[in-house]
């Protein structure tokens, strides 16, 4: 077990290390700099050496990537055309466009997509996990096709499709809820969860329809199984060989599945911030990629990463507790 | 006699613990209407031992599921009679069939590590078997049972072997925790389908042996459904034999094994390697594959396989032979050819090959 935490920790070090280079590489790949979006349309070759100057943009790539490693390990300090900053670690720089610290922005939208992100799951596991499981073991009824039918819509259905049509039905047009904002939770949990219910509603239903479709998948492949008829032959009543039984092992893979998606999401849900107009995380990142703005860039790129590699860690030792069979290594 | 398979003369074995009389089995499909068993007739004594064999697809695993009450009774069409200790279960409410499954009648599946479930361990599937059964067992006194169970069965170390998980058992072993699963509650008829094909030929041997030995302790019924002839000849005291859903004969093991009067069953016999003899001419395989059960020939359903069909002009082809005495008592076979014919072919063609020599 130990050794496997270490090997999956340096390997995850390795992948982020590669991913920050890459980020870099990118970056400066792109035939554009972020200076022009800083002094606008008409601006005059020196000063767009000097806002480079500024923003340490005229100093070698190499230099660049080590300053910000350093950064990010002991902290730096940056020269800002006159101006100096003090940069503690972890520093990731600051803005190109607001001059905050990066650090600030993250932690100000990381509980944004966080709330976003755990209202939905929320939904999609209880309603999808549910309605899949009972469409399987109610396989070929109304329920099952009803349910497997109206999963297959919502699963095409796109977040700014329903995420619209929600906005307008419940918000615009009859008020039944308030427009989508963040509270803090340790604020006002109410309001908070009031602000997040139409973005859990949408990425929760659309998500829905893909994990009822697995989990039915899932059982109906569990409830052929050899050690289900076992249970039955025992004289154990469906309901116990149902839930003891076969839900028991065709949740495992479902498991996994959440946990890869929880990494992706928390690196951002672009899409559904943008419909509720909600500054998460996912929103700082495309805004940063349309500003050029390099250190919120590195940062959202590099923590959209970390999530997925945290994520699938967690989820393969979280196999290992779930099935017995399963050995680390 | 304890095996009495014509439909028609079906007679009722008032000691037998498990009657099955006229047994039809079938699932309605979308490609048509599958006819798994079709009129089966059978019964077994306490302490007896019925082999069912048959290849793939001749119902004879269909037929121990429906001893068990276990076809979904919304895609199965059940008719006949299964008596299970005096009580009929075709028809039967689930919620009565429940009581029965596990304790009166238990099941030994084929291969037990798909049998088993993976996420649990051995000790705590068994106790479960238990407790469905003693609803006012403690758990402790469930799990004491399971050990228990495991030591009889001939599991060494069977306190630590009970916290382990089927995965960490050798298939001998784990079908050992499958029979000590089944006869936790003392059922008084277990069937085992395929019980040693999953396993070597040495383990085979040891767990036909523990079977045997299990059967004199607890006086108990078994079903031994299997394609393994030799199995059959170790165990069985009765054998039935299977094609197409149908029985095509049935007898004591010796007229089977010894005497046996069916193509088919002389196709079975020819087609085991024998360990006398020469390894290259002595097999004599059955042509063909078993038929489609939802488009079965005309007439016979072997003839398309049976190398003497049209013997008797063209009936063959368009009557389906009943189960009648071949000769001895309790021996049936259902065959259009004469009696005469039939042992002059068997003379002739079949006692030089395989095991039938």
């Amino acid at each position: 077990m130990l050794r496997f935490l270490i090997k999956r920790l340096l390997l995850a070090a390795t992948t982020l290390v590669a991913i920050s280079i890459v980020t870099f590489l990118l970056f400066f790949a792109v035939p554009s700099s972020p200076a022009w979006t800083q002094c606008g349309r008409n601006c005059s070759p020196e000063r767009i050496a000097q806002v480079e100057q500024s923003l340490g943009l005229d100093q070698p790539i190499t230099k660049q990537y080590t300053d910000f490693v350093k950064g990010v390990f002991v902290g730096r300090t940056i020269d800002d055309a006159g101006t100096i900053r003090e940069c503690t670690a972890p520093c990731l720089g600051y803005s190109f466009r607001s001059k905050e610290p990066v650090t600030d922005t993250i932690e100000r939208s990381l509980p944004v997509t966080i709330s976003i992100v755990a209202g939905a799951m929320v939904v999609f596991l209880t309603v999808g996990i549910g309605l899949g499981m009972l469409a399987a073991l109610k396989k070929g009824t109304v329920f099952d096709r009803v349910a497997i039918g109206a999963s297959v819509g919502f699963a095409s259905t796109q977040t700014y499709t329903l995420g619209g049509v929600l906005l307008l039905l419940l918000v615009y047009s009859t008020g039944i809820l308030p427009n989508p904002h963040y509270t803090p939770l340790t604020e006002n949990p109410l309001d908070w969860a009031g602000g997040m219910l139409l973005p859990w509603i949408t990425l929760g239903l659309i998500n829905s329809a893909l994990y009822a479709r697995l989990s039915r998948a899932q059982m109906i492949e569990t409830l052929q199984e050899d050690f289900v008829r076992t249970a039955r032959a025992k004289g154990l009543s469906p309901r116990v060989v149902n839930r003891r039984h076969a839900l028991r092992a065709a949740i495992t893979p479902i498991i996994t599945i959440a946990g890869v998606d929880l990494g992706a999401y928390l690196g951002g849900v672009v899409i559904t911030e943008s419909v509720f107009s909600l500054n998460g995380i996912g929103r700082e990142a495309a805004q940063a990629v349309s500003d050029l703005n390099l250190p919120l860039v590195m940062a959202t790129v590099l923590l959209a990463a970390f999530f997925i590699v945290a994520m699938n860690i967690i989820v393969d030792m979280l196999y290992a507790v779930i099935d017995p069979r399963v050995r680390l290594g | 006699m304890t095996t009495s398979t014509s439909p028609a003369a079906a007679a009722v074995d008032p000691e037998a613990y498990l009657q099955v009389r006229d047994l039809k089995v079938q699932f309605p499909t979308e490609d048509g209407l599958v006819r798994a068993v079709d009129g089966v007739s059978f019964s077994v004594r306490r302490g007896q031992t019925l082999g069912i064999v048959g290849e793939s697809g001749s119902g004879k695993s269909v037929t121990s599921m429906s001893i068990l009450g276990l076809h979904n009774p919304a895609r199965t069409k059940i008719s006949g009679e299964i008596s299970i200790g005096g009580q009929n279960i075709v028809g039967m409410k689930e919620e009565k069939i429940q009581k029965l499954r596990g304790k009166d009648v238990a099941m030994i599946f084929q291969d037990p590590l798909s049998a088993l479930h993976p996420y649990y361990k051995v000790g705590a599937q068994i106790a479960e078997a238990y407790k469905v059964h003693h609803p006012s067992a403690s758990k402790k006194e469930a799990s004491t049972r399971a050990v228990d169970m495991l030591n009889r069965v001939g599991i060494p170390q069977p306190q630590r072997r009970a916290n382990q998980y089927p995965h960490e058992f050798s298939g001998g072993m784990r079908q050992r925790a499958m029979i000590a699963m089944a006869l936790v509650n003392d059922p008084a008829l277990v069937i085992a389908d395929e019980p040693t094909t999953a396993l070597d030929v040495t383990v085979q041997a040891q767990i036909l042996e523990l079977l045997e030995d299990l059967q004199r302790e607890f006086q108990s019924a078994i079903i031994m459904i299997t394609h393994d002839l030799g199995v059959v000849s170790q165990v069985a005291d009765d054998v039935l034999v299977m094609y197409a859903g149908r029985p095509v004969e049935t007898g004591s093991v010796e007229q089977i094994m010894k005497r046996p009067q069916h193509p088919y069953t002389w196709g079975l016999l020819a087609s085991v390697p024998s360990l006398h003899g020469d390894a290259n001419v002595d097999l004599v395989p059955i042509k063909g594959n078993p038929p489609s059960l939802i488009n079965l020939p005309t007439g016979c359903s072997f003839n398309p396989r049976c190398r003497y069909a049209g013997q008797n002009g063209n009936r063959s082809f368009s009557e389906v032979p009943e189960l009648r005495p071949a000769g001895e008592d309790g021996h049936n076979v259902a065959c259009h050819m004469s009696f005469e014919t039939r042992q002059r072919l068997y003379a002739e063609d079949i006692a030089h090959a395989g095991v039938a020599q």
